[in-house]
């Protein structure tokens, strides 16, 4: 073994090093070039859609019905649509996912039915959202009959985003400290109280995140609504849910048919006449910025999580 | 001060007794504040090294010689300051952002400044090897975490390498547990077997220092004596540096001993004198145990 | 879980309170707990009971199915003319179709997104990678009808530049744009894994005079590489299970061919195909989707089985 190097092969090192060195410089080129294909593809996605769909802005197509003829037709009845069908996605996830997310982190024993449940929320995450489609087809469209309608497609919507709010109400409530459920024990709260007290309001913001980005996911699922069949046509809303008369309220709405933004799109792409696809392009203007908007928002809220809890 | 708890190392003992290069190493030139240094040939001299890392300052002007072919241990309180000063001398913190080095450790015979922003840290790592606190063999073969060193060189002849894996598993005292099952994964060794796999894979490419950082903190006392064994083996070809927190071992096993404080160094000489009697009052408190 | 009510019973001066209230107290309480509780883990439950209705519908319907026609000739039958005179139910045209897009998708997604894993995890300066991840994030909340949009009217006619006899509707247009769907996917998941790596094994390779591409490559992908199979194998799911863009922009007609620049519908496609006609309720067309939701299933379900093999294979033991 030598104990020290000679000239020449301190320059033969050298030389080597320098080489490899040189392949650490191209590797950080390709990799910066290739994380950039996706970056580059959201803004080329972005202005293809601006330049095909920014022409059809205008008020009117906001306050339109579809029609036959493309200049004409306007987005009213799917937007519409979208914000019926969230809120019922929204009422039947938040509860149901929040509640699941608890059970699991805070009351589950640990046992085969705890990771039996554990096993199913991890694989349903990556069903494919059709065949959720399916499911609402033979389950709530004709076994319990609420046809095409916007419950079917709201709870449909709900199912699909349930994994989503389940695993972020359990990484939230994770990350509060033991310490903060003993001492609220040490005073003498019931377990229930503990949670209602302390984990829940301490993981609101990780809870928040979770249900944005899955209302977010939902906002944009085009394909298990398709499968239960919503309209691609509709030149009329669903009845008020407040009415002027007696009672007041009206749950009529959640059994009207619908249409919701992404399958307006679909529709007008699908079309061979291309004046429709300006249509598209607007809509789909619409939809992602909707979609991005509540990603930016939610990431915001993570970050701004991350920065000022520090337990 | 009359009784000090500790044997000393036989190497140690022999210290002052020096074999004749002495006059080699004055030739090199070196600096002129040290302590007495025996007449050793130095491998490293450290000259007014300081370190930072953001705003805090780590090291604060440290100078030594580091003598060739012996072993050199660092010791004192957590958070002196030892193992920032150990990972100078691999460009260590190079890794991280925000550290910057000041002053100069100077490897010879060559005079390369290992700090010099124009030195490759990686070229200072292929002339300086390491072992780490805690053993951290690659999730491969314990055949391919030997070989490893000599791939990243780029070597390709297969007989070379294997020769090179087998004289350094023999070097570390590992081939003969682990001959048959070279293939094997390297985390079904035990602990001491990891940790002297890990000081095989440093040894395979001929290092001209070895850096040991606190290296049998993590392992059982039967394991330590095998790797401290190792070590007392392993200074007849090259030179090691040894951060340890346990005084006992500074004694066993080095010939030369630092004992610094909140990043200075506050004495440096024999191992002997270190421990029987040392110049500085605080060092006597640290060795005796009544630091504090 | 000592006295919720201790508060109170100060509040009211504690010995007036009387042994039996207290009781009632008490057990009132215990019994809301336990309501509670048995609610919470309903809630849980739904999970098992979602994933039972799913097995359950496409178990029933496809029976009906299988009624009519026999399963050896839908598994291994080349033609799919459900809505013919004479009608054919051999699914594999669909299956091909399926396997010709996620397989052009995953060329696209698994090289980039695995090499932007490893730029993002051991070579982005902090400042780049803390600008950039947020990007990719977003790229995962773009809804699918868009891409396919994005697809037919954009990389499609900028394909057919290139390859000039290219149809309108192809594979291969919908597989690229399915790719970079999914590079965001098998980007963040594989470097989670690869940023899970302990620092000590970089610094052991380091230590040896390893650069950083040596590193990555010889020392920490290996290490990660359980948790980068789970990424690959959750992009072959994505991919599979995706519907929008080729509904749009691959083509709806079932063709067996294996060649990406041909038109061909996949299973999702088929399923859309179908919901958007008025098949009537408890048709053979109508149940024909079931079936092939089955068998949507049961391939992601394999290539989850072929993932958690190996992920046992290369568990991680730093």
């Amino acid at each position: 073994m030598s104990t020290s190097r000679a000239g020449e092969d301190l320059a033969a090192l050298r030389e080597l090093i320098g080489r490899h060195k040189r392949r650490d410089v191209m590797f950080g080129i390709v990799g910066l070039a290739c994380m950039m294909v996706g970056v580059v593809t959201l803004i080329v996605l972005f202005i293809d859609l601006l330049i095909d769909g920014a022409p059809r802005f205008s008020w009117d197509f906001f306050t339109s019905f579809p029609s036959r003829r493309a200049g004409e037709a306007g987005i009213l009845s799917a937007w519409v649509g979208t914000l019926l069908v969230m809120a019922v996605t929204m009422v039947a996830a938040v509860p149901l996912g929040v509640a699941a997310g608890i059970y699991l982190e805070e009351y589950a024993p640990k046992n085969w039915v705890t990771d039996l449940i554990e096993i199913n929320v991890t694989n349903l995450a990556g069903v494919p959202s059709i065949v959720y489609g399916l499911l609402a087809l033979g389950l709530f469209v004709y076994a319990l009959g609420f046809g095409q309608s916007v419950l079917s497609a709201g709870l449909t919507l709900a199912l699909l985003i349930l994994p989503v709010i389940i695993v972020a109400t359990r990484e939230s409530i994770r990350a509060i400290p033991g310490s903060i459920r003993e001492a609220a024990h040490a005073v003498g709260a019931t377990k229930w109280q503990v949670t209602y007290d302390h984990i829940l309001p301490y993981s609101v913001g990780g809870i928040m995140t979770g249900v944005i980005i899955g209302l977010a996911r939902a906002i944009g699922e085009t394909a298990p609504i398709i499968t239960i069949g919503a309209l691609t046509f509709i030149a009329f809303l669903p009845a008020a849910p407040v009415q002027a008369e007696f009672p007041f309220v009206s749950g009529e709405w959640l059994f009207a048919p619908f249409t919701v933004l992404p399958i307006q799109m679909f529709n007008w792409v699908s079309r061979p006449d291309t004046a429709f696809h300006a249509n598209a392009a607007a809509t789909g203007i619409v939809i992602i910025v909707a979609t991005l908007a509540m990603n930016a928002l939610a990431i915001r809220i993570r970050y701004r999580i991350r920065q000022r809890i520090k337990w | 001060m009359s009784s000090v708890p500790f044997s000393i190392g036989p190497a140690a003992q022999a210290a002052p007794v020096r074999p004749p290069a002495a006059q080699e190493a004055e030739a090199v030139g070196r600096p002129a504040p040290r302590p007495a240094a025996p007449p050793v040939p130095v491998k490293a001299e450290v000259r007014e090294l300081e370190f930072h890392y953001g705003d805090f300052q780590g090291l604060k002007g440290l100078s030594m010689p580091v003598h060739e072919r012996r072993v050199t241990a660092l010791i004192g309180p957590s958070g002196c300051g030892k193992s920032t000063f150990l990972r100078c001398f691999n460009r260590m913190h190079d890794l991280y952002p925000g550290n910057r080095y000041r002053g100069e450790i100077r490897l010879l015979p060559d005079g390369t400044n290992l700090l010099a922003s124009a030195v490759d840290p990686i070229e200072v790592r292929m002339r300086i090897s390491m072992v780490f606190q805690k053993p951290n063999p690659f999730p491969k073969s314990i055949y391919e975490n030997v070989a490893y060193g000599l791939r990243v060189r780029g070597e390709g002849n297969r007989r070379a390498i294997d020769d090179k894996v087998e004289q350094a598993l023999r070097s570390a005292a590992l081939w003969d547990e682990v001959k048959d099952r070279l293939q094997d994964l390297a985390f079904n060794l035990s602990g001491g077997q990891q940790q002297r796999l890990c000081i095989a894979r440093a040894l395979a490419t001929d290092p001209e220092i070895m850096l040991f950082d606190e290296p049998t903190s993590a392992l059982d006392p039967i394991a330590t004596a095998s790797i401290e064994e190792l070590i007392a083996d392993l200074k007849d070809k090259l030179t090691i540096l040894i951060v340890t927190h346990n005084m006992q071992q500074a004694a066993r096993v080095s010939d030369y001993t630092a004992y610094m404080y909140l990043g200075e160094l506050v004495e440096f000489d024999t191992t002997e004198r270190i421990f029987m009697q040392p110049k500085r009052k605080e060092t006597e408190d640290y060795i005796t145990g009544r630091f504090g | 879980m000592a006295n919720a009510h201790g508060a109170g019973a100060i509040a009211t001066g504690g010995a007036a309170l009387a042994a039996p209230t207290r009781f009632a107290h008490r057990r009132s309480r215990h019994i809301k707990e336990r309501v509670i509780e048995a609610l919470l883990f309903l809630s849980a439950f739904s999970a098992v009971a979602t994933t039972v209705a799913i097995v359950a519908v496409l178990l029933y319907e496809s029976a009906a199915f299988f009624e009519h026609v026999s399963i050896v000739e839908f598994l291994t039958g080349t033609e799919w003319t459900p809505l013919f005179e004479n009608a054919k139910y051999g699914i594999l045209p669909l299956v091909a179709g399926t396997l010709v897009t996620a397989g052009v998708g995953l060329a696209v997604a698994v090289p980039l997104g695995l090499v932007t894993a490893i730029y993002l995890s051991e070579f982005a300066p902090h400042r780049v990678r803390e600008t950039v991840k947020p990007f990719l994030e977003l790229l995962e909340g773009v809804p699918t009808v868009v891409y396919g949009y994005f697809a037919l009217l954009f990389v499609t006619p900028l394909l057919q530049r290139l390859l000039p006899g290219l149809p309108g509707f192809n594979m291969l247009s919908a597989g690229i744009v399915i790719g970079v769907m999914i590079i965001p996917y098998v980007s963040s998941v594989s470097e989670d894994a690869m940023r899970a790596v302990p620092m000590s094994l970089r610094e052991g390779s380091y230590a040896m005079g390893a650069t950083r591409f040596q590193t990555a490559v010889r020392v920490v992908l290996p290490a990660a590489v359980s948790g980068v199979v789970a990424a690959f194998i959750l992009g072959i799911s994505r991919a599979v299970g995706e519907t929008m863009v080729v509904a749009i922009a691959a083509g709806q007609q079932p063709n067996f061919t294996l060649d990406p620049t041909e038109s061909a519908a996949t299973i999702t496609a088929y399923i859309v195909q179908v919901a958007l006609g008025d098949l009537p309720h408890a048709s053979i067309g109508y149940q024909s989707i079931f079936a092939a939701g089955l068998v949507l299933v049961a391939m992601t379900l394999a290539f989850n089985i072929i993932g958690h093999y190996l992920r046992r294979r290369f568990r991680e033991v730093y």
